[in-house]
């Protein structure tokens, strides 16, 4: 996946101007870009020390924090934007997170990796956990403790009362409105409480 | 590489108004500084002390007997090509009023009595030390301070600045802090002040007169303050259940562990070198300090007026300053739409961790200040 373009298609989402916090921010890079390129604010949560350390050199506000924690810290819509990219599939409690995501956010962005995507599909079939350029990992050794498609996301906001505002998949940065769970490596949902 | 410190003395004669009532009608502050103020002044950082440390933040004396035991305290941090570096940046060590290491403490004499201050010196708040420093800072010719920074109750003093000062500060850097005493917090500070008053030696605090030093007191202060400054897992690790010699003694009154023997040595050294009666001062001021009292308790209204970029950080194992309460600084920053980046550093050495080198706490720190350069330096262009 090409990282560049794929934080260009999530940033599209976000409105211009707008109060953002990035929930599992990694280095920074997307909240970095929505500050310089969209006039963005706010602040980033990641666990990592690395990663933590290389939003500081960027520029970015990190918060350091475990998302398994909760989010006890920010007040109900105190954000325009919640980002959740690719952190969903790493939560141990991923349904109270996706909750939290819409309460503290007018607007909630996830993306994660759609494990409906057909190589997927073919390698179960096969009788084998997929490995792929979007899933690298073995599943002995995988961070992905979430293993979710597109589909059981619709499935989950609407147990949650989480209206889904627009959804589509992504592959190789380009948004993909057929057939998303089956044709795209990548979910993206944008929601709200 | 280290350089040559010079420690220098500013005295004051406009009083100044303490937050009991009481002013001090004149002083001196105790400070160092480390590399060059720029042409526009807006490269100073101030560096407030905890505890028991001074104006000597880094570098080593030139005259003293082994250079080696003269190191500053905080030398790991701060100096050419340290995280915060004196080769960018004006570093200013002030000594608070109070202490016993330069500045005006209960050792001096009181002007209007010609003794002694002893137990007659006023109970100075970290309000009343930040006023002292920005006395000091002005005097400098500083206007506006690109960073205050301190760990502990150097923190408390990083962000009273904010509160105090809001528009003469531009980043707070505050570490392994708390935006006030919990119960606990306090209850140790009581029992090491116990401590010392019931030294027979302490004669109320005027022990000058009769030249005696309440030893027992100061020891027994510091080996309870070392406790908590220490992580279990640290003093396992060093002692665990180590004896002092090969068999046991069967006494109750002998030094058995290996724990014992350190920290009664932690004990003698402090006594030699630290002031009683500072000791009760510098824990009271800690006890007092509550930015959030007259906001109803509530530290988000208290951070309201507040304008200051915020660096937050805490350590996993420190208990006396532990993490939670240095996110509640960080709520209330977020609560008011600051700027704050919070890390929170796994280093096993409880609170003692921010005075130690770790890489991961140095790192951020160093990364912090680079930005901060980048600002000054886009300003210095901009003037051009």
């Amino acid at each position: 996946m090409n990282k560049q373009a794929f934080i260009a298609c999530i940033a599209d989402l976000v409105p211009f101007g707008s109060r953002v916090l990035d929930l599992g921010c990694g280095d920074g890079e997307l909240l970095s870009y929505l500050q310089q390129s969209k006039g963005c604010s706010g602040y980033g949560v990641e666990i990592d020390d690395q990663n933590v350390l290389e939003c500081v050199k960027r520029g970015v506000q990190v918060i350091q924090l475990n998302l398994d924690q909760g989010l006890t810290m920010f007040e109900d819509a105190s954000f325009d934007v919640v980002l959740q990219i690719d952190t969903l599939q790493n939560l141990r409690n991923a349904e109270t997170m996706l909750v939290e995501t819409v309460r503290v956010g007018e607007l909630g962005i996830v993306a994660f990796p759609n494990f409906a995507h057909w190589p997927n599909r073919l390698s179960i079939l096969q009788g084998r956990m997929p490995v792929t350029k979007r899933l690298p990992y073995q599943w002995y050794d995988t961070p992905n403790i979430r293993v979710g498609t597109f589909s059981d996301f619709e499935v989950l906001a609407q147990k949650n009362d989480i209206e889904i505002l627009d959804s589509f998949g992504v592959k190789d940065a380009q948004t993909v409105r057929t057939f998303p769970n089956f044709l795209a490596p990548t979910a993206v949902f944008k929601i709200q409480r | 590489m280290t350089f040559i410190a010079t420690p220098q003395i500013m005295n004051f004669t406009e009083p100044l108004m303490l937050r009991s009532g009481e002013k001090l009608d004149s002083y001196h502050l105790a400070y160092e500084t480390y590399g060059a103020l720029n042409s526009l002044k807006n490269n100073a950082v101030l560096i407030c002390h905890a505890l028991n440390a001074s104006h000597h933040v880094a570098g080593v004396y030139e005259d003293s007997e082994s250079q080696s035991s003269s190191v500053g305290w905080w030398d790991t941090m701060i100096g050419p090509g340290k995280p915060v570096d004196t080769d960018e940046f004006f570093v200013i060590g002030i000594n608070n009023l109070g202490s016993c290491f330069g500045s005006t403490g209960p050792m001096h004499l009181n002007p209007k009595t010609q003794r002694a201050w002893g137990s007659q010196f006023p109970v100075v708040t970290v309000e009343d030390w930040v006023e002292a420093q920005k006395r000091l800072v002005s005097a400098l010719g500083i206007e506006k301070l690109c960073a205050v920074m301190g760990g502990s109750l150097g923190g408390m003093q990083a962000l009273s600045w904010t509160l105090q000062y809001p528009d003469k500060v531009m980043h707070s850097i505050v570490i392994a802090s708390a935006p006030n005493l919990n119960a606990e917090n306090i209850a140790f500070n009581e029992v090491a002040r116990r401590a010392i008053v019931n030294d027979p030696d302490f004669h109320g605090g005027n022990f000058y007169e009769y030249n005696v030093i309440p030893r027992r007191g100061l020891k027994i202060a510091r080996m309870i303050g070392h406790i908590t400054y220490l992580s279990d897992d640290v003093m396992n690790a060093k002692f665990g259940r180590e004896l002092k010699n090969e068999k046991i003694k069967y006494s109750t009154q002998e030094v058995e562990f290996q724990i014992e023997s350190y920290l009664r040595y932690q004990g003698e050294k402090f006594s030699e070198y630290f002031d009683a009666n500072t000791y009760l001062l510098i824990t009271r001021a800690l006890d007092y300090f509550d930015p959030a009292k007259d906001y109803k308790n509530n530290l988000s209204l208290a951070f309201k007026a507040l304008q200051a970029s915020f660096l937050v950080i805490s350590f996993k194992t420190d208990w006396r300053f532990s993490p939670s309460r240095s996110r509640e600084i960080v709520q209330a920053l977020i609560d008011n739409k600051r700027a704050v980046t919070y890390a929170e550093i796994d280093a096993p050495h409880g609170h003692d961790a921010f005075l130690l080198e770790d890489y991961r706490y140095l790192s951020v720190v160093r990364a912090y200040f680079k930005e901060i350069e980048k600002k000054i330096n886009a300003k210095e262009q901009n003037n051009e």
